[in-house]
């Protein structure tokens, strides 16, 4: 397989389709927002979005109404309270309603690990005693350890049919190299069908250190350069988290009309992820 | 240096960070876990490490991060690893000493609430969920919690069992509480400067039980407020910056 350089916007029309099980990964580090809001742009529906952490860019497409299903293991706005559109899906079922499907973080990392394994389950000690457990139970079970007969918890793999990572960079070869905080996106990109990544640049020879985190480009279906692609979150190395952000969307996304409002302002009616960051005010 | 006017969470942040001794290694949750570990780590503990669920190892933040995942925790850190070695081979294979809690209700055992408020199905309120709490109280040598106290948070039945916690203390705004040797129900042992017992009681949902002798925590002392407002000066100023990205085309 050989590596396409594409739009941002050609990425997902080629590899992002309704109905399809997708994973944008990274853990508050190198969340793929502009690839979120290309998707929002080109109204995907019924989307299952995989996400340990729904965070900012699952409220925006949840609230665009992209997603009937969601599959996560903690979804708030990290340090400042709740995130009020995925609030909306499940308390209101606004602006339709969402089945979800609901892991602990270490339940999540082994869904993931045995999907990028090519095994049908994963096993973990936790759930014990747990909600989780109780809610669940197609998705969590209690089995006997064959040799010691401990009970440990099988959770099935996880296997998206898409997973869309930010990286840092690409060489112009199609290998990816994410430095960082890379929390599970390493177990996504190996468990999904196609990878799919946006990249701040695409450089002639990656400078990666002998055990980076590289992906090779026999694994990328399709590379698309995307300055500033995790803004509002962040790449290291290039640009730092938006603390102010994530704290002001907390009153953007309270009410349905103000989140409307500004969906449209900043997302649909911007062309591409630079017209976004200028509309925001934040690109220099 | 005068310490009379602290604040009930800065006393609950103090008491927090004095029950972690040097040299622990200490998962953390953020908000106030985190603000009590980092005050923790400048004052008596300058060897305590600090593993956020993120992948970072023995981070030191100058500032106090608002996500799990900054780049200040990734930039101060001995080591940056995959989020599923933090849970498998740190946590679950017992190499942490610490785990440190919050939650949005908690029983008498110190079980946590975090997922909804209301039936699971039809929730009145959707809370952010599990993230990595009932495998930190599971496999945590010690599990610490700290909350607010209010009669609606601290409930004679949770709403939902998060994780199901039998942690060595809860620490609120008004006292401590630590669990009962036979019953392991959680019971005041610790009140604040100026705090009754009966304040306590009132402000908790299920009927109290209190130590036999009650103790009164030290107010913070000079050196841990003075540290602690710095820590969040400096913190308020770093989150209230905007980021501006330098597009290359």
């Amino acid at each position: 397989m050989t590596t396409a350089f594409l739009s941002l916007r050609d990425a997902m029309a080629t590899h992002v389709h309704d109905g399809m099980t997708v994973a944008l990964e990274g853990f508050t580090h190198l969340i793929p927002f502009a690839a979120g809001h290309e998707l929002i742009r080109q109204q995907r529906r019924g989307l299952t979005l995989v996400r340990m952490t729904p965070d900012l860019i699952y409220d925006q497409m949840i609230g665009m109404g992209c997603a009937t299903s969601l599959v996560f293991s903690w979804g708030g706005n990290p340090g400042v309270g709740s995130l009020h559109r995925l609030r909306d899906a499940i308390e209101n079922q606004w602006p339709n309603a969402i089945t979800i499907d609901e892991h602990s973080h270490a339940g999540m990392a082994v869904r993931y690990s045995a999907g990028a394994s090519g095994l049908p389950f994963g096993i973990l000690k936790g759930y014990t005693g747990t909600g989780l457990a109780v809610e669940n139970r197609a998705h969590v079970m209690t089995i006997p350890c064959p040799f010691t007969g401990e009970d440990v918890t099988a959770l099935p793999a996880l296997t998206p049919d898409v997973t869309i990572l930010h990286a840092q960079q690409a060489d112009v070869a199609g290998n990816v190299l994410l430095r960082g905080i890379v929390g599970a996106s390493r177990e996504a990109a190996m468990a999904a069908t196609r990878l799919v990544v946006t990249v701040e640049e695409v450089v002639e020879e990656l400078a990666a250190p002998m055990n980076a985190f590289v992906i090779p480009s026999w694994q990328v279906h399709a590379i698309a350069e995307v300055p500033g692609g995790a803004y509002p979150s962040y790449a290291l190395g290039f640009y730092s988290r938006d603390n102010a952000f994530y704290q002001a969307w907390d009153d953007i996304a309270r009410t349905r009309p103000e989140f409307q409002a500004w969906m449209e302002r900043h997302v649909l009616s911007t062309t591409d992820h630079t017209e976004f960051l200028r509309s925001v005010g934040a690109a220099e | 240096m005068t310490t009379s006017a602290h604040t009930p969470d800065e006393m609950m942040t103090v008491a927090a960070a004095r029950r972690l001794r040097n040299g622990a290694v200490c998962f953390v949750g953020i908000g106030l876990p985190s603000a009590a570990c980092n005050l923790a780590r400048i004052t008596h503990a300058p060897d305590l490490v600090l593993i956020y669920e993120s992948g970072t190892v023995g981070a030191r933040p100058t500032v106090l991060p608002l996500s799990i995942g900054d780049g200040e925790l990734a930039e101060t850190a001995r080591s940056v690893i995959p989020l599923p070695e933090i849970f498998t081979h740190y946590l679950q294979r017992g190499r942490v000493d610490i785990g440190f809690l919050g939650a949005a209700q908690v029983d008498r055992f110190g079980n946590l609430n975090s997922t909804v408020i209301g039936p699971y199905s039809q929730p009145t309120v959707r809370l952010p969920g599990a993230g990595g709490a009932p495998e930190i109280a599971a496999h945590a040598r010690e599990v610490l919690v700290v909350m607010k106290q209010s009669a609606r948070s601290f409930v004679e039945q949770l709403d939902f069992c998060t994780t199901q916690a039998r942690p060595s203390a809860l620490i609120t705004d008004l006292g401590v509480f630590e669990p009962e040797a036979t019953t392991r129900e959680l019971s005041l042992v610790a009140v604040f400067e100026g705090v009754t017992a009966d304040a306590v009681i009132a402000a908790c949902g299920w009927p109290l039980r209190v130590a036999d002798r009650l103790a009164t925590v030290a107010p913070p002392t000079g050196e841990e407020l003075g540290i602690l407002r710095d820590l969040h000066a400096r913190t308020r100023d770093a989150h209230a910056e905007r980021v501006r990205i330098r597009l290359p085309f």
